[in-house]
């Protein structure tokens, strides 16, 4: 009799599984074929010389990631995007945090402060990279200024501002991190407000019956409370910061010497200006661990915090 | 029922998504020129008209997206039956080695080359592989060209009138007066796309050409003279000469040529470096730019000044194709005189068939009277390794923007050069 209960509780345990499997296997087909099939052909193709277009691949193993270590352009376009990260990291999410907070409070013309907010992210990063390219112009025609902060630099005695923004060492890459918080920002907002929204209002009350001020209130009430959701905001500003390369495009062209380049700009240029598939592939690897790993140890940080 | 239908549609998404269509009646040609859709379109009305065979035309712009393209299609085995290569001969030979091109040498040589003779040889060169080339391509003609172009120096009439010049500079020395008498009523000198890193390396591969020879440059390539060498140094030199000039318009090093031919046809600068395909250009956004058309200004006397310039664009017929022949022929169509003729009027380029030649703008006669100084990469005996190429026009930005001097720009390119020498000789 038990052996009989046995056997029909095993089948059924079965069948549940099976069933649960069911319901995962579409996901994993997609995830498999779309994602880990291309990371594991891209690995493939980093350890053979190819041009991209020849039925011959050279096997050369790990030759691909030992130059890629010694390559000194790689690791400078690594630091441009690090100084681009670090922008967006404290500009932009400095910038989305105080207008969410503002909108956070009631306000006239709210729901129209949203929508303007969040118009930047929704424009196309091309438009938005030529946009730019015309307001930090440099040229200058009869006299006056073609580009509009140049000739508004002009226009109110700040002559001595008048600067050449995209084609300075100095500036170029300063210009396009800027550019790219701009356009970046309001995703952190419409987050970072929505997180605001959660927050239990009566926490402020007690906060207050407590007599905190509104900084005591904003560090021990605001800001324990929305660690996840900042979290949240700081990844996918690291991820989306260190992939950029749109903005670099339309904004600099084929860069500025070495000053503008990017891991996305110069794995494209490995493939298409010097038609190394092998080694482009290589950096793609090398650039797809060090987020992974980046975001990994987020995860890590923010299990902490929120055990903590 | 619901079901039922939901299944009945599902099965015919599926059935369309694996069945292939197949027209043999129709052949299709993927190109990447914005300018010349609607003359394409017309063409291929035409042909249908006089041969029953449709032609479908698609534009993929800007170039680069279609060289990924054509890149992605050739790796998947889904090329079109007419297309276009825009990548260095290297690459193009590797289209070839992978059967992808069809060899048109024999539809050439037919009836006495009769169809080779049509064209112009330098327009040719760049679809022909010669006995024994680098590449170990079978020698051959593999592709069609379909308009020739040259890239030279451009002035504005008006411009120059304006700071006193009566006509455009022949030697450098007079360049660099000019440039001084321009400043003087506050014209900037030269405008280019030098944002575009090849536009740049066009131009130092002219003064290469003029200070050096062709000699001396292919044996920089194959590494027997170092870039340290007097006369590569006095190559770089040309752009600091240009920038302590002032000859340059602000910004060149980052500017794409769009942004750069708008610059000239609005007439902010009264020099421009570009292609004759800016003769259509410059009419769409100034019709009443008075311009003409110059080689860049020679430093050394001995030496001729010698320009890019061949096959504008060309066309291959895919070799795999089951259309092939009806692509040979519809090729051997655009490129005769009436069709030529047609394409040289409707978008101002110049044609690769001699016999169109007598009806194109006077601006464009300016450019095909120099065509016998032009040389072009595709070519030459050999190309320089893309990495040393990518150091050169890099260091060629340097100078311009005064991080480094022409010494210093040598020596790393002299260095690149020798690490993939090294790598050559493994």
């Amino acid at each position: 009799m038990s052996n009989v209960n046995t056997k029909s509780l095993s089948v059924s345990r079965i069948k549940d599984s099976l069933t649960n499997f069911s319901f995962v296997l579409p996901a994993v087909l997609i995830f498999s074929i779309f994602y880990i099939y291309p990371f594991f052909d891209i690995f493939n193709l980093s350890l053979k010389e190819w041009n991209g277009i020849s039925s011959h691949k050279i096997f050369i193993g790990l030759a691909n990631f030992k130059e890629l270590m010694q390559d000194k352009i790689w690791w400078t376009s690594m630091k441009n995007a690090c100084f681009i990260t670090l922008i967006a990291l404290t500009f932009q999410n400095a910038l989305a945090l105080a207008l969410a907070l503002a909108c956070d409070r009631k306000m006239r013309l709210e729901k129209f402060y949203r929508v303007v907010f969040f118009i930047p992210p929704v424009l196309s990063e091309i438009v938005v990279g030529f946009i730019w390219r015309w307001i930090l112009n440099s040229g200058v025609q009869d006299g006056q200024h073609i580009g509009l902060l140049n000739f508004w630099l002009d226009k109110i005695g700040l002559h001595h501002m008048v600067h050449n923004w995209l084609s300075d060492p100095k500036t170029a890459l300063a210009c396009i991190a800027v550019v790219h918080s701009w356009k970046g920002f309001g995703w952190g907002f419409i987050m970072l407000l929505a997180g605001l929204q959660t927050i239990d209002k009566q926490l402020y009350e007690a906060a207050k019956v407590d007599g905190a001020g509104g900084w005591k209130t904003f560090t021990n009430v605001t800001v324990p409370m929305m660690i996840p959701v900042i979290l949240v905001v700081v990844i996918l500003t690291i991820l989306g910061s260190m992939q950029v390369f749109v903005l670099v495009l339309s904004m600099v062209g084929q860069g500025l010497v070495y000053h503008t380049e990017v891991p996305v700009t110069r794995i494209l240029s490995a493939m298409t200006g010097t038609n190394r598939f092998g080694y482009a592939c290589a950096m793609g690897v090398n650039f797809g661990l060090i987020l992974i790993c980046v975001s990994f140890a987020f995860k890590v940080i923010s299990d902490k915090m929120k055990q903590a | 029922m619901n079901k039922l239908l939901g299944i009945v549609l599902c099965g015919l998404l599926l059935s369309g998504c694996f069945m292939k269509q197949e027209d043999n009646n129709t052949i299709t040609l993927w190109h990447w020129m914005t300018d010349r859709q609607k003359a394409f379109e017309e063409l291929a009305r035409r042909y249908e008209e006089q041969t029953g065979v449709k032609v479908k035309v698609d534009l993929y712009a800007p170039p680069d997206a279609y060289t990924q393209r054509i890149v992605a299609s050739a790796q998947s085995h889904v090329l079109p039956d007419i297309y276009g290569i825009l990548d260095k001969k290297k690459i193009y030979a590797s289209f070839i080695e992978s059967g992808l091109v069809a060899d048109l040498t024999n539809e050439f040589q037919k009836d006495n080359a009769e169809w080779e003779k049509s064209l112009f040889s330098k327009a040719l060169d760049v679809n022909r592989f010669e006995e024994g080339n680098v590449y170990g391509v079978k020698p051959g003609i593999y592709g069609v060209p379909l308009d020739v172009t040259n890239i030279q120096m451009l002035y504005n009439k008006k411009l120059l009138q304006k700071a006193g010049i009566m006509h455009p500079p022949k030697s450098f020395d007079e360049f660099l007066e000019d440039i001084k008498a321009l400043k003087r009523v506050g014209i900037s000198g030269v405008v280019s796309g030098w944002g575009e890193l090849w536009m740049a390396d066009c131009f130092a591969s002219n003064y290469a050409f003029n200070i050096m020879g062709e000699e001396k440059i292919m044996a920089t390539y194959r590494g027997e003279v170092p870039y340290t060498d007097p006369d590569w140094i006095k190559v770089f030199g040309v752009f600091k000469l240009l920038k302590e000039g002032g000859a340059l318009i602000e910004g060149i090093v980052t500017k794409p040529n769009k942004e750069a031919e708008q610059d000239f046809a609005l007439e902010r600068a009264a020099f421009a470096f570009n292609g004759s395909w800016c003769v259509n250009v410059y009419h769409d956004m100034n019709p009443d730019l008075e311009y003409g058309a110059m080689l860049p200004p020679s430093i050394n006397a001995d030496l001729p000044m010698k320009i890019w310039g061949g096959a504008g664009s060309s066309f291959v017929a895919n070799n795999n194709s089951p259309r092939k022949d009806m692509a040979v022929a519809f090729l051997k169509w655009l490129s005769a005189k009436e069709q030529q003729a047609y394409l040289a009027m409707e978008t101002r380029n110049l044609p690769a068939n001699r016999e169109a030649l007598s009806s194109i703008p006077e601006i464009l006669s300016d450019f095909a009277k120099v065509m016998e100084n032009t040389t072009h990469p595709t070519i030459w005996e050999r190309n320089e390794e893309p990495l040393v190429v990518e150091a050169f026009d890099k260091g060629i930005q340097s100078i311009i923007i005064g991080e480094k001097t022409p010494e210093q720009v040598a020596q790393d390119v002299q260095e690149v050069k020798e690490r993939e020498m090294k790598k050559l000789l493994k």
